[in-house]
């Protein structure tokens, strides 16, 4: 399908005690299914307002969303969210926090023991099974964050969106859930957007990425196409002349093209 | 996990016989003290509950201590203030009132001379019942008015108005509406206790984390699966907060109402030992109603620790 997701010269605009600051204008873009695209910019830039009007936390101001043909009314659970603090309920297990998102989108179709089924299959999807009855607190932030994305996944969502999933964690957590994440895509066949401020991450992860205007009233500067074959291998790609090229590009637009971040902002 | 590393780490000298702990490199400097005894095993474990015990002992007489040595002071100030006489009985005439009034506590004459125990009970009894009440009112109200803008905006006002009123000046009307003592009683103790829970119910509420709610606008969960696996888990500790006050209120008023309507409880004892002044009964009670209320301090504080321990 080539259009799964449509975003229409959508423009955001909030309310503020000094008056109206726009947050984005004229934002068009076109996900196709099973596509992983990668939002980044400097920060302040509404790469998250972007995510949250897809998730339909937020409305825009101005144009229109479109999923799968129709139009983003409000939050829903074909639209994923993996939120930036983990955000599990820390009253609950690993398992109690995944069987709830289960619980909500497959409870009409299927019985109770399906649903576990499922809960167990996503917890085992991020290699959790050990700590499936642990409770959020008592195991660390990457197991934290890899069951938020269990909990997105489980509830067999159109479009997975991630708010900057791994930026809390250490670099070598953050390296071994993006190779999860990668494995996982693979298998699902999953549409992905992430908001990102890492470089790296991008151009390993992206089959698009996605690059962002400074704010005030920022919107889409560049999109740049990672022609990289899948499955990709970190260690290979430090050397792969086309990943040195992508990396050169996204890090040329947002250190030449849109450096004086504090300049622009004042 | 984490658990069983440090209690590891705290032991490591106290376990010498456990072999596959990082203790095992310790282990030849502990025997080595233990050469002249025949059984280097049974040595290991007393010593391994000896230096424990002392510990604990030592950390028992400096929890305890200072309290014990508050109380003595306290009761050592009223003996020498009382050695000249004067109307306020010393602690040993006060001692001896107490045993003989705890020798039978569950004594009954008829209504106006019951034991002890009987009218502790029946105070208890108007605190549970008019706090209950106002538990089943005050925490779904609460809960909505932290919910509800709207309501919120309507309500608090009238809360603002009510609740600085002494609870006391609510009885002529229980007494007027139910033209009983006893219903009027537990009004007052339900207008009381009924605030805190509100007004802690709706802070709880308002300040559940937008984390939480983001969850679950995504989940698009159900108003009824909100407020069972969001709100109400979120909300606990603000809750029992609440209820922690009001039942401290509570047991500060029924002894004041007890004295104005009568009957059997501890305010009206109060009352009635001051007509026959035995002034020594009034000082026990004081000591009673003390007790008691520390107790429903300490029950609510422990139970509040058992439920967020389960919930966090």
């Amino acid at each position: 399908m080539e259009k799964f997701v449509q975003i229409e010269n959508v423009g955001q605009t909030f309310d503020t005690k000094k008056g109206k600051f726009v947050a984005l204008r004229d934002i068009h873009l076109t996900l196709k299914q099973g596509e992983f695209v990668a939002l980044i910019g400097h920060s302040g830039c509404g790469k998250s307002t972007l995510l949250n009007l897809i998730a339909g936390l937020t409305k825009p101001t101005t144009g229109v969303l479109l999923c799968d043909g129709r139009e983003i009314a409000g939050p829903g659970p074909e639209r994923a969210v993996v939120f930036q603090n983990h955000s599990l309920l820390p009253w609950l297990t690993c398992f109690e926090n995944i069987y709830l998102a289960v619980e909500r989108v497959f409870s009409q179709k299927e019985g109770k023991a399906k649903l576990k089924a499922r809960t167990q299959a996503a917890i085992e999807l991020v290699g959790l099974a050990h700590a499936a009855h642990k409770y959020p607190h008592e195991i660390s932030g990457g197991m934290k964050q890899r069951v938020g994305i269990a909990r997105a996944l489980s509830m067999e969502p159109k479009v997975l969106l991630m708010d900057e999933p791994f930026g809390a964690l250490d670099a070598l957590t953050r390296a071994k859930l993006q190779d999860e994440l990668m494995k996982i895509c693979e298998k699902t066949q999953a549409t992905v957007v992430m908001v990102t401020h890492d470089v790296d991450e991008a151009v390993l992860l992206s089959d698009r990425i996605v690059m962002m205007t400074n704010g005030p009233a920022a919107t889409i500067g560049e999109i740049l196409e990672v022609n990289l074959p899948r499955p990709r291998a970190r260690l290979e790609l430090a050397h792969d002349p086309a990943y040195i090229d992508c990396r050169a590009a996204v890090l040329e637009f947002l250190y030449e093209k849109q450096a004086h971040v504090e300049k622009q902002a004042a | 996990m984490s658990t069983t590393l440090t209690m590891r780490g705290e032991f490591a000298g106290e376990l010498p016989a456990k072999p596959e702990t990082e203790t095992v490199p310790v282990k030849p400097a502990k025997e080595k003290t233990m050469e002249t005894h025949a059984n280097p095993a049974t040595q290991a474990a007393a010593v391994a509950t000896a230096n424990p015990l002392g510990e604990m002992l030592s950390n028992a007489m400096r929890a305890v201590l200072p309290p014990v040595l508050g109380v003595l002071l306290l009761v050592g100030i009223w003996y020498v203030a009382t050695l000249k006489g004067g109307s306020i009985p010393g602690p040993v005439v006060v001692w001896q009132a107490a045993a003989e009034l705890f020798a039978d506590p569950f004594y009954n004459n008829g209504p106006n001379d019951q034991g002890i125990g009987w009218n502790v009970l029946a105070s208890l009894e108007r605190v549970g019942l008019g706090f209950g009440l106002a538990a089943l009112v005050g925490i779904p109200l609460g809960f909505m008015l932290g919910r509800f803008a709207f309501l919120s905006a309507m309500i608090n006002p009238i809360i603002s108005l009510l609740r600085p009123v002494s609870p006391l000046a609510w009885l002529p009307i229980g007494l007027l509406v139910f033209q009983k003592a006893d219903p009027a009683a537990t009004w007052t103790i339900f207008i009381c206790s009924i605030w805190p829970m509100i007004m802690n119910t709706a802070q709880g509420v308002q300040r559940v984390p937008q984390d939480y709610l983001n969850v679950a606008r995504v989940l698009d969960l159900s108003e009824w699966k909100v407020v069972t696996k969001i709100l109400f888990p979120a909300v606990l500790p603000y809750m029992l907060t609440g209820i922690r006050l009001s039942i401290g209120t509570a047991w500060l008023v029924i002894v004041a109402a007890e004295m104005l309507t009568g009957g059997v409880g501890i305010g009206f004892w109060v009352w009635d030992e001051w007509n026959n002044l035995k002034v020594e009964h009034i000082i026990i009670a004081i000591f009673i109603i003390g007790i008691v209320g520390l107790i429903l301090e300490q029950a609510l504080i422990l139970l509040a620790k058992k439920l967020t321990k389960e919930s966090s």
